[in-house]
């Protein structure tokens, strides 16, 4: 049979972001795939070494909008291992809290648009309406539905209000009876024990092989999860478990996230319950030379940051690697070999997130000289500019 | 007002482009059409395909790759008549991204926009009194 190449995007309904499939097929059944990205790339690495340390907390925030904690998170950690500090206990407790309901509710978020790739849309409504209770708990908490500019270098940016404790608690104690009803719905309905189960399995030495991170590692056997492993903010102070199945399939998958969610709310109930008194806040007033780096669980695995600093008040070179970029090559072991209609939901298992993915790449010639410096991006961006409007007939 | 105008304001099925935005836009126009916002109850949906849809919604600071795709989106597969908002901060003015080596021009010189919704991200209430203000000032009431 002839092969063909079936083309899906950069814009098109299945996700939210711009990324560019390419699957080659031969009848229904793909045989590889290809993906295509750089339509988020905005040169936020760049970007955040021309800010102040404290500005560019709020850069590196908008990386990812699901993720507006988790890369903070990564990057104070990063900060603080430069000077080698330790952050006050409450303010550990409070980036705990609120990195810990960012995750209840970027997994809600993935179940329902898994829920929407598969046709389900009854659950894509459930889960969404059950998420907006956790954005008016981050909302009481934090000030802000998204973006929640809680973290700063050296502890966090505000206090938790010991009245909201209660509204706070009370929220999250109500959804946990609709999660219940929603773990029962997923996870015993034939219908998605049958579309689900054995699709884009994805194997314990693939998963080392490919290092896949967070719950796309975890469902395939692979106990890898950075709270554990190396213990920060509060998670070595409280008591939950790591979930790890062993299949690897998107069924477990889907399992990990509902699971998991049933942690987290058991860590923030905790945490509230004895958050500890004190400072929230070390005051940083310089930040000497040198170089740290900060890693943190994000909903889809390990956010890593590297930052180095000269002792001005600026970061000379700040690296981001988000969880995605590790997770989207795994798609080259899961895909090919499924049929078209399965290919959507395996691409949805990863919980890709495109924004957080898009760094620039130096590339290094033959010879050892680094191609792009900061002159050359400025140099082709202005000659790159000035073509893209002559070509488009803009003035 | 034409006629296909007037027809497109009774039911405007929205489209969602994302130009290289962070998501969290992207996420609250999700969110307007889900329970607790619902705007499908004044008869909008989500377009799974540009070619059926009445209004634009687009996100995010326009980067490089994004801007020529934005222009030939709406210029060759939009029907028109069309009507363009522009959603958040980075689609506005390119927010804290305006310095940035790969976001050279702001979307509003890219493609014509009618109406502005500011935020970072904007809340689903702005986001649906924006719509309602758009469809006022089409039919000229605003």
């Amino acid at each position: 049979m002839a092969k063909s190449v079936i083309t899906i995007g950069p814009y098109h309904p299945l996700q939210e972001e711009p990324e560019l499939f390419r699957l080659t097929i031969e009848g229904e059944k793909v045989l590889n795939i290809d993906v295509m990205v750089g339509y988020n790339h905005r040169g936020i690495e760049k970007l955040s070494e021309s800010r102040t340390f404290d500005q560019a907390t709020f850069v590196i925030e908008r990386i990812c909008g699901i993720c507006s904690t988790s890369h903070p998170f990564a990057y104070t950690r990063a900060v603080e291992d430069i000077i080698g500090l330790e952050v006050p206990e409450r303010a550990k407790y409070i980036r705990t809290i609120v990195a810990e309901i960012e995750r209840i509710h970027s997994h809600l978020l993935w179940m329902g648009l898994a829920g929407h790739f598969l046709g389900y849309n009854t659950v894509y409504m459930w889960v969404w309406k059950l998420r907006e209770e956790i954005l008016d708990v981050l909302e009481a908490l934090t000030g802000n539905r998204n973006n929640y500019a809680m973290f700063k270098p050296g502890g966090v940016r505000r206090d938790i209000n010991p009245d909201d404790i209660s509204f706070v608690l009370k929220k999250i104690d109500g959804i946990l009876p609709t999660i219940e009803m929603l773990k029962k719905a997923i996870l015993d309905d034939p219908v998605l024990h049958a579309r689900l189960k054995g699709i884009g399995t994805f194997t314990r030495e693939e998963a080392i092989d490919y290092c896949a991170l967070g719950p796309t590692s975890r469902a395939s056997g692979v106990a890898r999860d950075v709270r554990k492993d190396t213990a920060y903010g509060a998670y070595d102070r409280i008591d939950w478990d790591m979930i790890v199945t062993e299949n690897g399939d998107v069924f477990d998958k889907a399992v990990i996230r509902i699971l998991e969610t049933y942690e987290s709310v058991k860590i923030v109930k905790t945490c509230l319950q004895n958050l500890p008194g004190g400072e929230i806040d070390l005051n940083i007033t310089s930040i000497p030379p040198g170089e740290g780096i900060g890693a943190h669980e994000a909903p889809r695995g390990e956010t890593f940051h590297y930052v180095r600093s000269d002792g001005t008040n600026r970061p000379v070179r700040h690296k981001v690697r988000a969880p995605t970029f590790m997770n989207l090559p795994t798609l080259k072991a899961t895909v090919p070999g499924c049929t078209i209609s399965d290919a959507t939901i395996i691409l949805a298992a990863i919980d890709p997130c495109y924004c957080c993915t898009e760094r620039m790449v130096a590339v290094r010639s033959p010879e050892g000289d680094l191609l792009y410096n900061g002159d050359d991006l400025v140099r082709l961006s202005q000659e790159k500019t000035a073509s893209i409007m002559k070509r488009m007939g803009i003035k | 007002m034409s006629l296909t105008l007037r027809a497109l304001l009774k039911s405007p099925w929205v489209f969602h482009l994302s130009t290289g935005s962070c998501n969290n836009c992207d996420i609250e126009i999700l969110d307007c059409l889900t329970p607790r916002f619902d705007i499908e109850r004044f008869g909008m949906r989500l377009a799974g395909s540009i070619r059926h849809a009445d209004v634009l919604l687009v996100t995010g600071s326009c980067n490089r790759k994004s801007m020529v795709r934005v222009k030939q989106i709406y210029e060759e597969q939009t029907p028109k008549p069309c009507l363009v908002i522009a959603i958040g901060e980075c689609a506005l003015s390119r927010g804290l991204f305006i310095d940035s080596y790969n976001c050279p021009l702001p979307l509003d010189k890219i493609i014509p926009i009618d109406i502005y919704i500011p935020g970072c991200p904007p809340k689903p209430e702005a986001i649906i009194a924006g719509v309602v203000k758009l469809i006022n000032k089409v039919k000229g009431t605003l």
